[in-house]
Order: structure tokens, then C-alpha cells, then sequence
């Protein structure tokens, strides 16, 4: 217990400080998930869901965080513009830990409720004490528990039953700041029996200090409900992200998730779905583009409960240089849970000898009626199709550049919301023709 | 001299293919090259159009004056060199319609010409599928994914007649033809050859000749050209076969 030392004072120091911030739900989860903590520690070696991803160094680091919660930074919806062309979204931003108010609040649809989510959960504790912490307070996981005892705001979204929400929500996740910092984010999405949403949620750098953002987010999928969940990291090489999502879906609901590691540092991506309802469907698929010495590490974990409900996971990456990553996807078919369908793909393109890849699919199926796959190829660029291409002229550059896309196109082709497709389609080529530097899509960076 | 090439010699790792090769093609000049099979015919079109699985160990080679060893592939290709391939390689996920563009686009650059608008691209896909009555599905397919074998060898005339070149190889691109598919690959070369336009044809068979009429026909042995003709060489070949060019060559 060294560095986990520093967190447990920071708990009990400023415990006042958290109490006197937060609305009374978040408070009171906190001492339980501080036992947690400090029971798991910060995974260490002999951690086998931490094994290829040490965060040792970057834990040294001695963060700041922002626990009187000031708001330093002029509103970022003044000087940041993340919006996709064409796609009228509704933005919402959070600086560091730090929800900034709506300049333009409108009511989005009766009973939605948006904003911050310590100001939600002060307002309706009733309403929003079924959800709070419900599936993260059953993890294990460290950095999930080091979140519910800091963690004083981030975003929620509440879609009540029946209400479909057609225009796309888009919450910017920025980084602000001097000194090196450390965010607990915590987000809560509901969508209840029957609702629609579409969510985006887009992280980026404004400042090139390090930055680790420790992410909780917490979704419920109500019965027949229907949720389009977009991630896209474009931060820069200080940046550390450490994300933990649950998912708990209910019966024949529909979920779709798609996360873009565009530019980053270190990256891990925990991605926990329960299917908990019969008929519920889930497609959960994911690009990481990664060069330099960046690393992203996707740990997928999706879990079968009941009969009839199909899952399918698409994943890929392209490494160049002396990157990293990592792919844990698991599939865990309960007992009872007949007739499930799961698909599992993988496929990494790997451009580099200095560049690694480590790939860990998983099948655990207890029930005997089911139909599962899984497969992970890691591969390189095909060098005979690369010069037949040459051959007619293509730059050598522009070649490579039309084979990485050809290679993640399905992922991009998958995503639902067009103009979103099509801006991702064209930041993944600007990425691959070097077009881009970190963080392009800014002003101000 | 559109291409010269003097005492060639190339290999693939340790093994030597091309063994002192000399060659010399004139403007508007088509050249038949023969030869049995693993004598090199392939590795010489490969080592012309810059591919990197083989090493120039000696010799030069000049296209147009340039020294070509020196060129990158894609710069051969802009400078109107183009090689049809005898196994052509399939690309799944990009589209012929892109790859067309792209390569388009990228020689005018090279010519430091704007890039082509979509309608006028349009236009001329347009008229070069037809010229090798390309089926109008496979340009909107995937770069020869999932074509026969003909299909692939219509799509490399197709890129031909779309780069126009100075200096075509064709590398067996009548093998895997039927007899309908010669005849269009074979006019559809005819009607973009022009006085100034050359063209290597390398075959085992005199039936593309017949519509492709060499100026002059060489024999591919051992990594070297050990005999050239007129047409009628290739009739010979193609009755009494290799072996009386090896007695020959004993002798
Ligand atoms: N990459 C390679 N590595 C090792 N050997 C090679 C390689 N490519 C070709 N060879 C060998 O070089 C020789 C010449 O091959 P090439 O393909 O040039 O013959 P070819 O004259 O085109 O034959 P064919 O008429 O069958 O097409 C063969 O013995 C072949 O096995
Ligand atoms: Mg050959």
C-alpha cells in the first residue's frame, strides 16, 4: 500500500469537504466503496485483468483534484466547437469533474432530465436511488470504487418510460488546467421502459498537462427501451483514461455501442453489459487507432443472465510505431440462458515490429443451447496488394492509408447516426494520411 | 529508346533469377516475350515495375532516359509505365471506383494537373469499361475480389486503358481468357496502342499474337534473352516447342 496511501488520507482529510459538495446519495455510498478501495488496492501485477496494462507510473504522479469545486476555465461552449456538420446535436461539457451549466437550457422532451449529476441526484433522490451505484457497487473493480468515494460530478441523463428523444445528445468531456489533475467523471444514463436516446460523449485536451480521468459510467436499458452510445478519445499522449461502463439492459431492449480511440495517451476501457431481459439485442464495437507510444486496452465483458438475447462484438485496431494494445473481450453464458446468440470478432493490424498487441478472447458458456463464436486475427498490411497499388501510381502513404481504412471500414460503416459516420470517416482519414494532429477538430488546441 | 536494359541481374533472397538480361524496345514498338515456365518472365515485369521482393544485383535499366531502378514503384507508374499482372491481387474493402480515382488523381498531380472532377471521371470509367466491355457490377465491387480469373485479367486492361501508359507489360493476360475475352482484351489493346505507345507481351501462346502482332519475339531462358525473331519465331515456338532453342543453346 504506497500509492493508494496518498487517496485513503485525500478520502479522510477532506471528507467534510466531499460531504459538504455533494448531494446526500452520493455521499453515502462513498464510505463503502472507500472500504473496497482500499481493501483491492490499485492493481498490481499478479492482477490478471490488469496483467498488460501497468498504470504504475502514472499513478506516482501526484494529482490534484479539484475538490472545492472551482470552475477555473471561461465556459468551453465559448471557445470549443466539437460539433459534427450536419448533425444538430444538444452539447453539454464538463471541464475536468466540473459540469458547466447549459447556456441555452431548453426542455428537451416532458419529464427528461439532463445536466449535472450531483445537482439531479440533490433534486430527486428518490426518483434516482434505484440507479445510483447500483451495478458499479457490485464491481470489484479499484478504480470503479476509487470513483464512487471521490467522485462529487459528471453528467446524467434520465429518458422517463415511453419518451424517444430523436435529436443526438453530445457531452464534451474537457481537460483543463496547469497542473497535473485528476477527474473522477461520474455519469448516470436511465432510459426507461420504451424510451430512445442517442448519446455521444467526445474527451478531449484543452492543455497538455497530465491529466487522469477516472470514469464511472452507469446505463440502464429499460424494457423495449433503445440507446446509440458513441465514445470518441481524441486527447493527447499525457492524457490517461481509465473508464469503467456498465450496461444493464432489460428485455427486448437495444443497445448499440461504438467507441473511437482516435488519440490518446493511455487508455483503459472496461465495458461491462449484463443482458438481463430475454430478446434484448447488443451490438458493442470499437476502433483504436494507435501510433507513437500510445496504449488502449478494451476490456469487454458481456453477460448472458437470461434466454434469447444476442450479443456481437467488433473490435479492431491498427498499431503503428511502438504502440500498445490490448483486447479482453469475454462472453459469459449463464446456465439458463438458452438460445443465446454471441459473436465475438477481433482483428488488429499491426504495422510495426516495435509495436504489440495482445489479444485475450474469451468464451465461458454454461448453457448448452447456444449459438457462440468468437475470433481474433492479428495481422499485417498485405504487402502485394500494397504494391499492385503503388504500382498504378498511389503514393506509397496513400496505399496504406486506403488498406487501414479498408480494414476498420465495417466498424465505421456500422455506425448508425450518418453524419457522425461521416465525420468519423473522415478524422480516421485525415488520421491515416497524417493529416492530424493530436486533438484536431478544436480551435483551441 | 523508350526502354534499354543492359546485363540485368536480379534475385529473390539468395536466388539469382535474372542472369544478364538485355533488352532494348523501341517508341511504339511490341515486343513478345516467350519462354518455359519459371525462366524468369514474371521477375523480369516485376523488377521493371519496382516490386521490393526482388534485388537489382547489376545492370541498368533506362526508361525514357531516367534511370528506372532508382524510381520508386508509383513513380514508374506516373511516368507511364504499367505492368498487367499475371496473378492479380485481390483488395477487399477498396473499391474499384476509389482506387481508380485515387490513382488518377494521383498521376495528374505528378503532372501537376488538378484533380479530375467526379463527372468527368465519371464519364471516362464510362468509356474505358466499354472499350474491354468490363462488366459494369465489377467496378463497383472491391479491386478484383471474388472475380474469375478472366474477370481479373478484363480489370487489368481496364486499368491500362484508364492510366494510359507509354510502356505496357502484359504478363499472360491471354492465360484464363476465352476465346471472346482474348479477342476484346486484345482490340482493346490495339485501340489504345499508338505510334508512340510500346508494349511488352509476354505469353506462351502464339493466339494473342495473332491479334497483337509483335515487331519482334524473344526466348526467356535461364534468366536470360538467349534468342530473338520475327513473328515467326513464335510459330516456331509454338509448333516445335523449347527444346530445339536449348539444343541450341548446348551447341
Ligand atoms: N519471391 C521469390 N522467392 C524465391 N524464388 C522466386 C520468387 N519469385 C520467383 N521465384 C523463382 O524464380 C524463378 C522464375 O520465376 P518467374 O515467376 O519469373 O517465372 P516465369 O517465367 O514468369 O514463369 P511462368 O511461365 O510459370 O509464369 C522460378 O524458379 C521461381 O520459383
Ligand atoms: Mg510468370
Amino acid at each position: 500500500m504506497g500509492k493508494e496511501t496518498t487517496y485513503l488520507n485525500l478520502f479522510r482529510n477532506y471528507r467534510e469537504v466531499l460531504r459538504q459538495y455533494s448531494a446526500p446519495l452520493m455521499d453515502s455510498k462513498r464510505e463503502a466503496a472507500i472500504g473496497l478501495f482500499e481493501k483491492a488496492g490499485f492493481p498490481g501485477p499478479k492482477d490478471e485483468a490488469y496483467r498488460q496494462c501497468r498504470l504504475d507510473a502514472l499513478l506516482e504522479i501526484d494529482y490534484g483534484m479539484n475538490l472545492y469545486r472551482l470552475s477555473a476555465p471561461p465556459h468551453p461552449s465559448k471557445v470549443f466547437r466539437c460539433e459534427v456538420p450536419s448533425l444538430s446535436t444538444k452539447l453539454f461539457f464538463v471541464v475536468n469533474d466540473v459540469y458547466y451549466p447549459d447556456p441555452d437550457p431548453q426542455k428537451l422532451s416532458e419529464g427528461v432530465l439532463y445536466g449535472s449529476i450531483n445537482a439531479i441526484l440533490r433534486e430527486y433522490p428518490e426518483l434516482m436511488a434505484p440507479y445510483y451505484d447500483r451495478i458499479a457497487g457490485q464491481s470489484a473493480d479499484a478504480f470503479a470504487a476509487l470513483n464512487t468515494a471521490m467522485a462529487q460530478d459528471g453528467f446524467l441523463l434520465f429518458v422517463p418510460a415511453g419518451v424517444e428523444i430523436e435529436q443526438p445528445l453530445q457531452l464534451i468531456q474537457l481537460f483543463h488546467g496547469e497542473i497535473e489533475q485528476m477527474a473522477n467523471r461520474r455519469n448516470l444514463v436511465i432510459i426507461e421502459d420504451g424510451a430512445s436516446a442517442k448519446l455521444m460523449i467526445c474527451d478531449h485536451s484543452m492543455t497538455q498537462s497530465s491529466c487522469f480521468s477516472n470514469q464511472v459510467t452507469e446505463v440502464f436499458v429499460g424494457k423495449k427501451a433503445r440507446l446509440e452510445y458513441y465514445e470518441l478519445e481524441m486527447t493527447h499522449p499525457n492524457n490517461a483514461r481509465l473508464s469503467n461502463t456498465f450496461i444493464d439492459q432489460q428485455a427486448s431492449s437495444s443497445v448499440f455501442v461504438n467507441g473511437i480511440t482516435l488519440n490518446n495517451g493511455v487508455s483503459r476501457n472496461n465495458l461491462n453489459l449484463r443482458m438481463l431481459g430475454e430478446q434484448a439485442e447488443s451490438m458493442l464495437s470499437g476502433l483504436c487507432l494507435l501510433d507513437s507510444h500510445q496504449f488502449a486496452d478494451y476490456h469487454v465483458d458481456v453477460e448472458h443472465v437470461v434466454p434469447q438475447c444476442t450479443s456481437r462484438q467488433l473490435y479492431k485496431y491498427i498499431l503503428d510505431d511502438e504502440s500498445r494494445g490490448v483486447f479482453a473481450g469475454k462472453v459469459l453464458v449463464h446456465p439458463n440462458a438458452q438460445k443465446t446468440s454471441a459473436y465475438q470478432s477481433n482483428a488488429n493490424l499491426c504495422n510495426s515490429s516495435r509495436a504489440r498487441m495482445n489479444a485475450l478472447p474469451q468464451l465461458e458458456i454454461y448453457a448448452d443451447d447456444v449459438k457462440c463464436s468468437h475470433g481474433s486475427a492479428t495481422g499485417q498490411i498485405d504487402e502485394n496488394a500494397l504494391f499492385y497499388m503503388r504500382s498504378r501510381g498511389l503514393s506509397e502513404q496513400e496505399a496504406r492509408a486506403m488498406l487501414k481504412f479498408a480494414f476498420v471500414a465495417d466498424v465505421i460503416e456500422g455506425i448508425q447516426l450518418i453524419p457522425l459516420k461521416n465525420r468519423i470517416h473522415n478524422l480516421v482519414g485525415k488520421r491515416f494520411r497524417k493529416q492530424m494532429s493530436a486533438c484536431a477538430g478544436c480551435d483551441i488546441c | 529508346m523508350l526502354l534499354e536494359i543492359k546485363n540485368l541481374h536480379a534475385s529473390a533472397g539468395d536466388k539469382e533469377i535474372l542472369k544478364g538480361l538485355n533488352l532494348s524496345v523501341k517508341e511504339g514498338e511490341i515486343h513478345a516475350i516467350m519462354g518455359p515456365n519459371g525462366s524468369g518472365k514474371s521477375t523480369l515485369s516485376a523488377v521493371l515495375s519496382g516490386n521490393p521482393a526482388f534485388t537489382v544485383t547489376q545492370g541498368t535499366v533506362h526508361f525514357k532516359g531516367m534511370d528506372l531502378l532508382s524510381m520508386t514503384p508509383e513513380d514508374r507508374s506516373r511516368e507511364g509505365l504499367f505492368l498487367s499482372f499475371q496473378y492479380p491481387v485481390e483488395i477487399p474493402g477498396v473499391s474499384m471506383v476509389n482506387f481508380m480515382r485515387t490513382a488518377i488523381n494521383e498521376h495528374r498531380k505528378y503532372r501537376k494537373q488538378e484533380a479530375m472532377n467526379a463527372s468527368d471521371f465519371l464519364k471516362l470509367m464510362r468509356e474505358k469499361k466499354a472499350l474491354v466491355e468490363l462488366d459494369n457490377t465489377l467496378a463497383g465491387r472491391s479491386v478484383n475480389e471474388g472475380f474469375s480469373g478472366g474477370e481479373k485479367k478484363r480489370n487489368e486492361i481496364f486499368q491500362m486503358a484508364m492510366l494510359d501508359p507509354v510502356l505496357s507489360i502484359l504478363d499472360e493476360t491471354d492465360s484464363g481468357l476465352d476465346i471472346d475475352a482474348l479477342r476484346i482484351v486484345a482490340q482493346g489493346v490495339n485501340k489504345i496502342h499508338t505510334p508512340q505507345k510500346s508494349c511488352i507481351v509476354i505469353t506462351h501462346y502464339q493466339r494473342l499474337l495473332n491479334y497483337i502482332v509483335p515487331d519482334r519475339v524473344h526466348v526467356l531462358f535461364e534468366g536470360r534473352i538467349v534468342k530473338s525473331g520475327d513473328f515467326q519465331l513464335a510459330k516456331d515456338l509454338e509448333k516445335q516447342g523449347y527444346d530445339w532453342v536449348k539444343q541450341e543453346l548446348k551447341d
